[in-house]
């Protein structure tokens, strides 16, 4: 199977350059290979992957072979006796402790290195002073915090580049429902959020671009469509990011008509713009929705249109979602959206 | 007790050929033979409906952004496709197996308890239409009927009322809860039956490879089932009575469910697989004209693999964040495990070298077997691998990987097993045609659906979405994957078009049309009631090579 899939691989590989071309100008990397990391636990994760892989391959060669050269070599032919029995051979002890002893050794060497491996993802130190940041799953979104930066935001994450320019950062994964998990393939693999548990991962990722992710625990009706993004950026843009994340907006400055329509309706009961009396916990928090490059968690780009069509009915766009058809006429919509798209 | 029941079956009343008299002495039966056939039987028809599903899933994923299925309607289909597949296919094919094959083989006229038997299979199927009623009832006041949604393993806290209304997840609960139990019984009365029920001269060391694993697996059932039944009455406790043992929300424990679920759920695949491996076991000699090469090693590996298997459970949890050390020891119980399942591969093929291979279709689907067990086996080590785990856990890679061992493992063996049988319980011969066939279509469409799913999970698709967005490299696997299952349907229709034809007018086969070895070829085809005319004698492994070769017996070598 493993050449086989390999194979397979590296056209899916060959596809996945295609793509990566026409994807690089927004350095957004659709194409999350496992076996194409940029930060250190998927990449650690990669090595022993490879290495087991290699291991897998050469079994997998070795036992067809003989498999296949047994099945031709002592098929019956036509010119056999059919009464002919051939000789009985009821089993040998030293083959048996041979084909016992040898996948021994092979397996005691992947135990080693499994430990090894194990000890380098979970117990590693990411060094000092790393980014922290607070993921929460929700259904079906992800709740970002940064909470000594004090950023508030949702499904996109902003990350330093590591290494001698940056920190590594530590995320602290939970949930406020049901188990969720967070999977950014290329940069580590997969972390439970449980509820009532905190878990810790922490990436060093070393090439600025988006990285995409999805929830990798079944959660519920649109676990499909709970999609993450971590952009990589060096430090000072990343810095510059989270100044203008933390501000609250400026009431003032903003679109003082579709504020007060949006306050008016019950959209605050479930989502926050800081700075405002809207400050509801239930959804993401809306304070710079207009920064953000999607929404429906990942699912659509957050263009104007989308976010319209989005916000008139997202059962239709997304069925299952926690938020409800508000029934907005059309004014309060052109209100509600244009104030939306101002939160930048 | 067995020979006084059998007696009682059925009234002599009943005239033989009324439809009336024929439903009778089938649903009051409790003959294992009987019993055996209603469990196939059974194990097809959710076996078809399990199929219907896959399609659906396979239609709807065959393209990105496909609006053909509701997400909600998605995430039942593959629920009711994983519970039905596990519980209502792979558990009565076995436990149909084993009450058929078990007593034939050991020289007894029927199980030790067969009225145990027969409430087996009668709350099994009990348990399954139960399952299948909240098609209707699911739904209770909140709207229509709704099969539960939760995935078959159920996640807490996701199975919490919070999370689950209605009581679509209390039919999940209560039919596997009650199907469990004729799991249960059927395994004891398995234990028994070889315990006490052997032919004189049928020591344990010469009892059948099947039966050995047969016995092995049903300790693991005593072993792994009862976690699970305790599992689903907390659960039915925290939904209806608020016992919070999973209510995360109250201080529950969402990581308790797994643990009592795994510790089922592990031994489970090895209890699914051992029916396939003892089918093997008995197809491979008698095709290769040899004995089982290694026979007390093939044993051996057998009761390994059934102590083994209950200490790997949390490789499905190496995701929920464990300590290292822990994620450390459940690798290398997951990684040992391979040895056992290595030596038995190495002894099947060691059977058939040297051997005089005839390749009709029971062997056939034995040689697909092992290929594609050794590929199941060999992701099994990339998975148990612990990191590389981090990356595969919950992708399309693990279906793929699952797939390849219980539809490429289990399903094919189990073929194996109904081509080889099909002879001893109808009197009839399968057409070899028909059965090439399905053989080759079933395998390339298998195989087409399956492999692209490892690639698909390298390239980061998760497990249980209902779509995906285009442009991420998964589309092409994707349809291929789809391709794939319209082989195995016609496949699987030239399967079903062989048995109708044959139980209607396939040659007939005599008492031992593969010249076999073991004591059901013994006797007539399809066996009376008591099995055998007289209680056989035996003195070896293959009492009908001696038989046959009286100068050159197996008895004198061991």
């Amino acid at each position: 199977m493993a050449p086989a899939i390999l194979s397979l691989l590296q056209i899916g590989l060959l596809q996945a350059a295609l793509l990566q071309g026409t994807a690089a100008k927004s350095g957004e990397r659709r194409i999350t290979n496992i076996f194409e990391p940029f930060a250190t636990p998927a990449a650690a994760e990669r090595d022993i992957g490879l290495f087991v892989m290699l291991i897998t391959a050469a079994i997998f060669v070795a036992v067809c072979a003989l498999l296949i050269s047994t099945m031709i070599r002592f098929r019956r032919k036509p010119e056999d006796d059919e009464r002919q029995e051939p000789p009985q051979v009821y089993g040998s002890n030293q083959i048996e402790i041979a084909w016992t002893f040898i996948p021994l050794l092979i397996i005691f060497v992947l135990i080693g290195v499994t430990a090894r491996v194990i000890a380098v993802v979970q117990g590693a130190n990411p060094g000092p002073a790393p980014v922290r940041a607070r993921i929460i799953g929700h259904q079906w979104w992800f709740e970002v915090q940064f909470p000594e930066l004090g950023v508030a935001t949702a499904n996109e994450i902003h990350v330093p580049v590591a290494g001698s320019s940056g920190p590594a950062t530590m995320f602290q994964l939970e949930s406020v429902d049901v188990i969720h998990s967070f999977w950014v393939p290329q940069l580590a693999g997969k972390l439970d959020m449980v509820p009532n548990r905190a878990n810790t991962l922490w990436i060093d990722p070393t090439e600025p671009g988006t990285y995409l992710g999805n929830c990798a625990e079944y959660c519920g009706t649109q676990h499909a469509n709970m999609l993450l993004r971590v952009t990589v950026e060096p430090k000072d843009e990343f810095l510059a990011w989270a100044a203008a994340q933390k501000a609250s907006i400026n009431v003032n400055t903003q679109d003082v008509e579709g504020r007060q329509v949006f306050e008016s309706l019950s959209c605050v009961n479930c989502h926050a713009v800081r700075g405002t009396p809207a400050n509801g916990k239930f959804g993401p928090d809306l304070t710079h929705v207009g920064s953000r490059q999607t929404i429906a968690s990942g699912m659509i780009p957050n263009t104007p249109q989308n976010l319209r069509a989005w916000v008139n009915d997202a059962q239709e766009m997304k069925p299952g979602v926690l938020m409800p058809n508000m029934k907005l006429t059309k004014q309060e919509l052109d209100s509600v959206v244009s104030y939306l798209v101002s939160l930048k | 007790m067995a020979s006084v029941s059998h007696h009682l079956d059925v009234p002599e009343s009943q005239p033989e050929s009324s439809l009336s008299g024929n439903m009778y002495r089938w649903v009051s039966t409790v003959d294992h033979k009987r019993l055996g056939l209603l469990y196939a039987m059974a194990a097809l028809l959710f076996f078809v409906i399990g199929g219907t599903q896959a399609t659906l899933m396979r239609m709807q994923l065959a393209v990105p952004n496909n609006h053909l299925i509701s997400p909600a309607m998605y995430n039942r289909l593959f629920t009711m496709h994983g519970t039905t597949m596990v519980f209502l296919v792979g558990m009565p094919l076995l436990a149909g197996f084993a009450n058929y094959l078990v007593p034939l083989m050991i020289g007894a006229r029927d199980m030790a308890f067969p009225r145990l038997n027969a409430f087996g299979f009668w709350v099994f199927l009990f348990g399954g239409l139960l399952l299948y009623y909240s098609y209707i009832g699911g739904g209770a006041l909140y709207g229509s009927g709704s099969a539960p949604d939760v995935g078959w393993f159920a996640n807490a806290p996701l199975t919490e009322n919070a999370f689950s209304r209605g009581t679509s997840t209390d039919y999940w609960s209560l039919g596997i809860l009650v199907s469990g139990l004729g799991s249960v019984a059927s395994a004891i009365n398995v234990i028994a039956t070889v315990f006490s029920m052997r032919c004189p001269g049928m020591t344990l060391a010469r009892m059948p490879i099947f039966v050995w694993l047969m016995l092995v697996d049903s300790w693991m059932i005593l072993i792994a089932l009862p976690p699970l039944s305790a599992a689903q009455i907390m659960l039915t406790l925290d939904r209806h009575v608020g016992a919070r043992f999973f209510d995360t929300q109250a201080g529950g424990s969402a990581l308790l469910w797994q643990h009592f679920f795994w510790i089922f759920g592990h031994p489970e695949v090895y209890i699914l697989i051992f029916p396939a491996f003892g089918t093997v076991s008995e197809v491979i000699p008698v095709f290769s004209r040899k004995p089982i090469f290694g026979r007390q090693a093939v044993v051996a590996a057998a009761v390994a693999i059934g102590f083994i298997s209950t200490s790997v459970w949390a490789h499905h949890m190496f995701a929920v964040g464990l300590s290292s050390v822990t994620n450390t020891f459940f690798a290398a119980s997951t990684l040992l495990i391979a040895i056992p399942t290595g030596i038995k591969v190495f002894n099947w093929i060691a059977t058939m070298y040297g051997g005089k291979l005839r390749f009709e279709v029971p062997m056939l689907f034995c040689c697909a077997f092992l290929f594609q067990f050794v590929v199941a086996g060999l992701t099994g080590v990339m998975l148990g691998v612990a990191p590389f785990n981090f990356q595969l856990h919950d992708s399309y890679f693990v279906v793929g990987h699952f797939h390849f061992t219980l539809v490429g493992g289990f399903i094919f063996g189990m073929f194996a097993g109904i081509y080889y049988w099909f002879p001893k319980a109808t009197g009839r011969m399968l057409g070899q045609q028909a059965g090439r066939w399905h053989f080759w279509l079933f395998c390339i469409g298998f195989n087409l659906t399956f492999l692209p799913m490892h690639v698909m999970g390298f390239l980061g698709m998760p497990r249980r979405i209902y779509t995906y967005a285009p442009g991420r490299g998964w589309e092409v696997w994707n349809m291929m994957a789809s391709i794939g299952v319209a082989f195995q349907i016609v496949g699987l229709l030239f399967f079903f078009y062989n048995v109708i034809r044959s139980l209607r007018s396939g040659p007939l086969a005599g008492d031992d049309p593969w010249d076999a070895w073991t004591l059901e070829w013994s006797t007539t085809s399809p066996p009376p009631e008591y099995n055998f005319e007289t209680i056989p004698v035996v003195r070896s492994s293959r009492p009908l090579w001696d038989l046959k070769h009286p100068n050159d017996p197996d008895w004198r070598y061991g």
